[in-house]
């Protein structure tokens, strides 16, 4: 055995840690696979290692390894984790329990869910040190709201009175944190803690943490995919994927001098070079002073918005969340009929409901959504999704359309083979490769696509947009692109309309609208993406000039 | 701040409401439909065309549908449920007492019922796929597949014929003591208690089981809370609306549906007065029983989905 002798500041110190899980493919015997493949790390009292790797690179299971759970079946077989200088992998359920809530705490992705929607927020928040015994009811509140103060939230000595419905996203990842915070652990694990979240208010959580890890000298291990924010808060970073370690180095190393080819891929990501394509002299598809509400013109979500699509461009849609993007998509499709204004299609206008539309107009508006797994019939197979908008408005039948779908898969650039796969067996990339595929095979003037990329990995992300961009040469569709991510904005539009609360605040080419000088929210939105660089989170914090929503 | 619950509750008893008249007129109108009219019965052999048609004449029964039903609904709602033609006695002041009997047996079945139904439904998921929960499923099931006037006869031979424990004619009467009311009533509430347990186990055991999957289940295990206390203090309170219509349910059989066990044990209760009147025709008292029955059946879904309603934080607290 290796010496367990504890460095004299060392907290954590994993050694070859090994997990495994036991899946169910259907149709054959169950497997064992290994998640994790011997990896070893060391983390020092005080300090943040940052976790990086995309979906399946074992960086949550990681993570909770250090207080000894496995979620849903997952399994710790070997090596060991030193918390405190004892092996805690030895102490068995009892002393999982004694260090969960107290030694170690969690920060989960989406606050929203991890918070019980029947209890108040301050009996959650003083829950474990309550069950552990550290506090007093009375002092642990106490020490609850100073962490509501330290972490800024908005009221904080009657905030905890609150049930999780009613309090913002933004809002209930801090109130999460302080919960994490109020224990005293020695360690917090946060999970992703801003990526459910959206930018502006995203800056906003990353600086109240930050400040938070500062000021109570915990140590965190800092899971994310996004390489820019990690570089914002840790100390060092630990590259990771398929289970096996890629690098481990400081944050400036990492980012400015990757060693491994996997890190650099990673750190380049976001550059698509895509030249922006003037305006055309018509545009075949006009929103012309759209106004749309729900719940019977109570809540007006869309206010007077005018938008052009010129044939074969793509038109991008950015704002937060609430701001009415997705709202737009639903009027232009008249899944939502618009109260007032007109949608000009061909130059002729479109029917406002859905149901009065023809066949033909149908088939030239098609779309592609966020979530494309659950956007397909889990029971269906591939090559029945794909056939079945060339049944529908082609009357294509067995040979003539099995052809035609295998051109389609070749186009998303899969293999004839996975035609007769179901959803299930396909990764988030290529889910949404068969959607695309879906829409294509419409032959549609237009793909409105509504945050397609949110859901998936950068990398992953990156082949969709690289994809859609050579699909839109090849086939002269356009798009609609929503989206709350400003670089894939900057790959992908040739112009772009800013909304903020259903209002488009600027509009125009891409060049124009990404060209000083910007309005408030507009600059809002772009100093609050994520640059890879030390010291971007402050610099951007002081420089701005509106508070962001707190969505 | 408890408007918005306040027009949902309104609106569900209103709608009660409404779904009890349609009742009143579903059982009215079947009462018609069946051949022979109430003249005919009390007459019976000895009916001439001439008395026939006179007492016709004098209970009314000349009159068009639609005002018979409203003069029936008249007295229903001034507490008049009519005569009984077989007895000629009031029909209002002999259900009195009966409905009393019926609901004082259905209080102690659900006493022991829901109680047990719901801890054994949370023991089986805390040991979930284990022994003991698959023990408790089976017993539970089992007692449930059995027919409840087998389980009836089973209860009866052990504890009135073999080791004469309890009594095996539930006989209570007015001004009984409580004691001796409770021993003859063991065996019929036993039986009921066995019939409707493992429902309403089964769907505890699902309601939570549903919420265990919660990424807020995962956070009080992460915080170190043991097993049982993070499904009683976490999984519990967001399962309880499935678990109240359960129940509810459960406890509109044990009024409405005692009808086999109370035959079996001869107890004075409503489902046995119904049994009796209906071998003997006698429509009005099979009327009433079963507006009682139907209303009985409606309130307890009516508190069912008000539980629901107020078991959800997000209506009870609006932001």
């Amino acid at each position: 055995m290796a010496d367990t002798k504890a460095k004299p500041g060392l907290l954590l110190d994993i050694r070859n840690l090994r997990i495994e899980a036991t899946v169910f493919p259907p149709g054959e015997p169950p497997k064992n696979i290994v998640l994790v493949h011997d990896v070893s790390l060391t983390l020092e009292k005080g300090k943040v290692l940052g976790l990086i790797g995309e979906s399946g690179a074992g960086k949550s299971t990681i993570g909770l390894s250090s207080m000894g759970y496995g979620r849903g079946g997952v399994r710790i077989t070997g090596g060991e984790v030193i918390l405190n200088g004892r092996d805690i992998l030895k102490g068995g359920k009892d002393g999982f329990r004694k260090l969960r809530g107290r030694e170690v705490c969690y920060v989960a992705q989406s606050a929203a869910a991890a918070f019980n929607p029947a209890h108040r927020l301050m009996d959650q928040v003083v829950e474990a040190t309550l069950l552990h015994g550290t506090a007093t009811r009375a002092e642990a509140e106490k020490r609850a709201v100073a962490l509501f103060k330290k972490l800024s939230l908005p009221n904080p000595e009657t905030i905890g009175e609150r049930f999780p419905h009613q309090v913002s996203g933004g809002q209930l990842q801090r109130v999460m944190t302080a919960m994490a915070l109020c224990s005293e652990p020695d360690l917090i694990v946060f999970d992703e803690p801003t990526t459910a979240l959206d930018v502006t208010t995203q800056i906003d959580v990353l600086a109240a943490i930050k400040d938070a890890i500062r000021d109570t000298h915990v140590a965190a291990l800092y899971i994310t995919h996004d390489l820019a924010v990690v570089a914002q808060v840790s100390d060092e970073i630990m590259v990771l994927r398929h289970g096996r370690l890629v690098e481990w180095g400081g944050t400036r190393q990492i980012i400015k001098e990757p060693r491994q080819e996997y890190t650099n891929a990673l750190v380049s990501v976001h550059e698509i070079e895509h030249a922006e394509q003037k305006p055309g002299t018509a545009p075949f598809l006009s929103v012309k002073n759209i106004t749309a509400a729900y719940g019977g013109s109570h809540i007006k979500v869309l206010k007077n918005v005018s938008v052009d699509i010129y044939p074969g461009q793509t038109l991008a849609v950015v704002g937060e969340s609430g701001s009415g993007k997705s709202t737009l998509a639903r009027a232009i499709t008249g899944l939502l009929p618009p109260e007032q204004g007109t949608v000009t299609f061909d130059g002729r206008p479109l029917a406002n409901r859905l149901a009065d539309r023809p066949k033909e107009d149908l088939r030239q508006l098609q779309m592609i959504y966020q979530m494309a797994d659950v956007a397909m019939n889990p029971r269906q197979t591939v090559g029945t999704i794909i056939g079945r908008p060339l049944e529908f408005y082609f009357g294509m039948r067995g040979r003539e359309r099995d052809k035609r779908v295998a051109e389609l898969l070749d186009k998303i650039e899969m293999g004839k083979g996975f035609s007769d796969r179901y959803p299930a067996e396909l990764s988030g990339g290529q889910k949404q490769r068969v959607c695309i595929a879906r829409s294509l095979a419409a032959k549609p003037k237009l793909i409105i696509c509504d945050e397609v990329t949110s859901a998936l990995d950068p990398l992953v992300a990156n082949g969709i947009l690289k994809l859609l961009l050579d699909l839109q040469k090849e086939e002269n569709v356009a798009y609609l692109f929503i989206t709350h991510d400003l670089a894939t904005v900057k790959s992908i539009a040739d112009s772009i309309a800013v909304m903020y609360r259903g209002e488009v605040v600027r509009y125009g080419p891409k060049s124009k609208v990404l060209a000083p000088p910007f309005d408030a929210y507009t600059d809002l939105l772009l100093s609050s993406v994520p640059e890879m660089e030390i010291g971007w989170l402050e610099k951007a914090i002081k420089g701005r000039r509106m508070a962001s929503a707190g969505n | 701040m408890s408007s918005p619950i306040l027009k949902l509750i309104a609106q569900r008893i209103a709608l009660g409401i409404v779904l009890l008249l349609a009742v009143s007129v579903l059982i009215f109108a079947g009462t018609q439909i069946l051949p022979g009219d109430v003249a005919q019965a009390i007459l019976g052999q000895s009916a001439t065309p001439e008395s026939l048609a006179n007492l016709r004449e004098q209970l009314g029964l000349n009159d068009p549908a639609y005002i018979r039903y409203f003069r029936w609904l008249g007295g229903v709602l001034t507490g008049d449920l009519g005569t009984a033609m077989s007895s000629g006695q009031d029909i209002a002041t002999s259900i009195k007492g009966r409905l009393w009997n019926t609901l004082f047996l259905a209080f102690w079945a659900a006493v022991v019922a829901v109680p047990l139904a719901i801890i054994l439904g949370l023991i089986a998921v805390r040991y979930r796929n284990g022994w003991v929960d698959k023990l408790i499923s089976g017993l539970a099931l089992a007692s449930t597949s059995f027919p409840e006037f087998f389980i009836g006869y089973v209860l009866v031979y052990f504890f009135a014929v073999k080791w004469q424990i309890f009594p095996g004619i539930s006989t209570v009467y007015e001004g009984m003591p409580f004691g001796e009311r409770m021993q003859a009533i063991a065996l019929p509430a036993t039986a009921l208690t066995l019939v409707v347990l493992a429902h309403m186990m089964r769907m505890t055991r699902a309601a939570i089981l549903n919420v265990m999957q919660s990424a807020y289940v995962e956070t009080a295990e992460l915080k170190g809370l043991s097993a049982f206390n993070v499904i009683r203090k976490h999984a519990f309170p967001n399962a309880i609306a499935p678990i109240i219509n359960v129940v509810m349910l459960n406890l509109a059989y044990l009024i409405v549906g005692v009808v086999v066990v109370e035959v079996i044990f001869v107890y004075p209760g409503m489902g046995q007065y119904l049994v009796d009147h209906v071998t003997k025709r006698d429509v009005p008292v099979v009327q009433a029983v079963g507006l009682i029955f139907a209303a009985v059946y409606i309130s307890l879904n009516i508190i069912a989905d008000i539980g629901a309603i107020v078991a959800n934080p997000r209506l009870r607290h609006p932001k």
